[in-house]
């Protein structure tokens, strides 16, 4: 076979996998532009009504214009803003790796119960005032938020490993542990006090109002340090996605690729929740957008998913401002909203199919 | 040259000891190695353990390779993968394991060459969720063949192929094994093919060795009444090539057991 013709054909491959990289990469890159003129219309839209210039000249010199207009900018827009992005881009990275991991089409952090489990966990912080984690009472919120996430997430992990679990096992696992912690939220919710219990409720919908900052910093430290260590792994858990008998067979350490991943996954889901609430489906939306997009070697998956999961949740945040003038809907209820019947015609469609 | 002993080799599987004993005389480079027996009878088991991937007492040893843990390849049988990948990816992503995120031109280059040996250019940027059955065989071929192992396990890579493309794989191993010294242990059913292709076979049956040797010598009619419980001649061709014609199921086997329940 070594003629003129196969040396082509053999020419072309390469070529061709060159030209198929760099398609991804310019998906990537539109992406990129997509979002930053999300994240500009988020800035410049929003219940008071500023002319384009003078936000502008608020985030070029803030000195030069007003305080309301600044305030408005800067101490509530733009935290809101930058907070959908991180937000999003946590969850649907946390969303993609448990569909990697779980070989499961329906996994997100909100499926499987993982962001009810930290919401209760955040409860237990804001109602009764315990810490789990006796120290740590400065991050009460988080930390509680984390640590019941963690207990979700180990659940799912090790039930998902035994032997003769189905996707469709795991997804109604997830599903029971929505129940049990709704359930156990329900109680607290219960026995919370007037003032604990209109800080629950407000949270349990989602909502960026809540941004600070402060939160915005910790959720990116969180998105930054899980980033190289899913970046290490992007060829073994890509290789994971060709089943565990293969992956096993190309050197991968399975087991401990898949602990690793699981533990990351609780903590890029835990921590956007406990700040701003439990924001369902941009977890499973995100990877399938990017999946459709990009493919599922990790190389591209991986950030296509994040930009996916932030681009969604700025739209999102533009959304939840424009339905009523005047009025910020908690996004969390418009990403149920959009996400539900994606989620149903995910069920629907075979799942054994190529997703 | 590379050569691979096994030495009273065994294999858990969970806790349960599910093949023990295995002792072979020593192969090396260039040789076709059939592993045959019954349906269940620890083929995979077997090569799971050689790779590593099970635990179990015993020694594998290999001489003269320099790739260290990579000198053994396992080709699983199981290639039902439904990611959303091409079939170059799926090559590429075999070839990378362990390394960077940067794909130089000689990776590239490794992997056209293996997808045109095995004649599968054609397919090269499908997704591995349109591929038929046979087809993933030869992209699991191919994804073994870039990690450019010493020595290769392959279980039942044929199972799944028509006539002609089960003799183009097994010429090619045949072909593979010489080129590029490898040692090639291949797990197969079709014993004329295993006689055809194969310089030695080994068999297994229930968990321990029941022979190892020239496969003319170790397919006989008795292994065929011992171990598969039929009653077949073993006679040369008009070309004069060796061929199992099966006469019937031996009197006395026992259907319900091990052989003959679990399906491929």
């Amino acid at each position: 076979m070594a003629t003129a013709t196969a040396d082509a054909v053999a020419q072309e491959g390469r070529g061709l996998y060159r030209a198929l990289a760099w398609r991804r990469i310019l998906i990537i890159v539109g992406f990129a532009i997509a979002l930053a003129l999300s994240f500009t219309i988020d800035i410049a839209w929003g219940p008071a009504r500023y002319a384009l210039m003078d936000v502008a000249s608020a985030i070029v010199s803030p000195g030069s214009v007003s305080d309301k207009i600044r305030v408005v900018v800067w101490d509530i827009r733009m935290p809101m803003a930058l907070m959908a992005i991180v937000t999003g881009a946590c969850l649907s990275l946390a969303g993609a790796q448990m569909q990697t991991i779980l070989a499961n089409p329906l996994a997100s952090p909100f499926t499987l119960g993982i962001s009810a489990a930290a919401s209760f966990g955040a409860a237990i912080a804001i109602v009764a005032g315990v810490s789990i984690i006796p120290f740590a009472t400065n991050f009460m919120v988080p930390v509680n938020a984390f640590v019941m996430a963690l207990v979700a997430t180990l659940i799912i992990h090790f039930i998902s490993q035994a032997r003769g679990v189905t996707v469709q096992t795991v997804v109604l696992l997830g599903i029971a542990l929505v129940f049990t912690f709704n359930a156990l939220l329900a109680f607290l919710q219960y026995v919370a006090s007037e003032q604990a219990l209109q800080s629950v409720v407000f949270w349990t919908m989602g909502s960026l109002t809540k941004a600070t900052w402060e939160k915005i910093w910790i959720t990116t430290a969180v998105l930054v340090f899980a980033l190289p260590l899913f970046a290490r792994h992007a060829w073994a858990l890509t290789a994971i996605r060709l089943g565990e008998d293969k992956a096993a067979s190309f050197g991968v350490n399975v087991r401990r690729i898949r602990l690793e991943t699981m533990l990351i996954v609780a903590l890029l889901a835990a921590v956007p929740v406990s700040f701003v609430g439990t924001i369902g489906f941009v977890g499973l939306v995100g990877p399938h957008v990017a999946r459709m997009l990009v493919g599922e070697d990790q190389r591209f998956f991986l950030p296509t998913s994040i930009m996916a999961g932030a681009l969604l949740l700025s739209a999102t945040s533009v959304v939840s401002k424009s339905i009523l003038p005047g009025v910020v809907f908690p996004i969390g209820i418009i990403t149920a909203l959009v996400g539900v019947p994606f989620f149903f015609s995910l069920i629907l469609s075979n799942v054994r199919r190529s997703w | 040259m590379v050569t691979i002993a096994l030495e009273d080799i065994g294999a858990y599987y969970g806790r349960r000891l599910t093949v023990s004993g295995i002792t072979t005389p020593t192969f090396s480079s260039g040789e076709i190695v059939a592993v045959i027996g019954p349906n269940a009878a620890g083929k995979s088991t077997l090569f799971k353990r050689m790779a590593g991937l099970l635990h179990g007492p015993g020694m594998v040893h290999v001489e003269g390779s320099e790739k260290g843990k990579r000198a053994i390849s396992y080709m699983p049988q199981d290639t039902s993968a439904n990611a959303v990948l091409t079939v170059y990816e799926s090559i590429l992503l075999a070839r990378k394991q362990g390394s960077g995120w940067k794909v130089s031109d000689e990776d590239l280059a490794l992997i056209d060459g293996v997808m045109n040996a095995i004649d599968i250019t054609d397919i090269a940027f499908r997704n591995l969720g349109e591929l038929s059955g046979g087809q993933r065989q030869l992209v699991g071929i191919a994804q073994t063949l870039v990690r450019e192992p010493d020595i290769l396990l392959m279980d039942e890579p044929t199972s799944a192929l028509d006539l002609h493309r089960q003799m183009e794989v097994l010429d090619f191993m045949q072909q593979v094994a010489r080129e590029r010294s490898m040692i090639v242990f291949i797990a197969i059913h079709d014993l004329n093919q295993a006689m055809r292709f194969a310089d030695r076979a080994l068999v297994i049956e229930r968990g321990s060795l029941k022979g190892v040797g020239a496969t003319s010598e170790v397919i006989t009619q008795q292994l065929l009444r011992d171990v598969y419980r039929i009653d077949a001649r073993i006679e040369p061709c008009s070309r004069g090539q060796l061929q199992i014609i099966v006469d019937s199921v031996a009197k006395g086997a026992d259907l319900s057991s091990g052989s003959a329940t679990k399906a491929a």
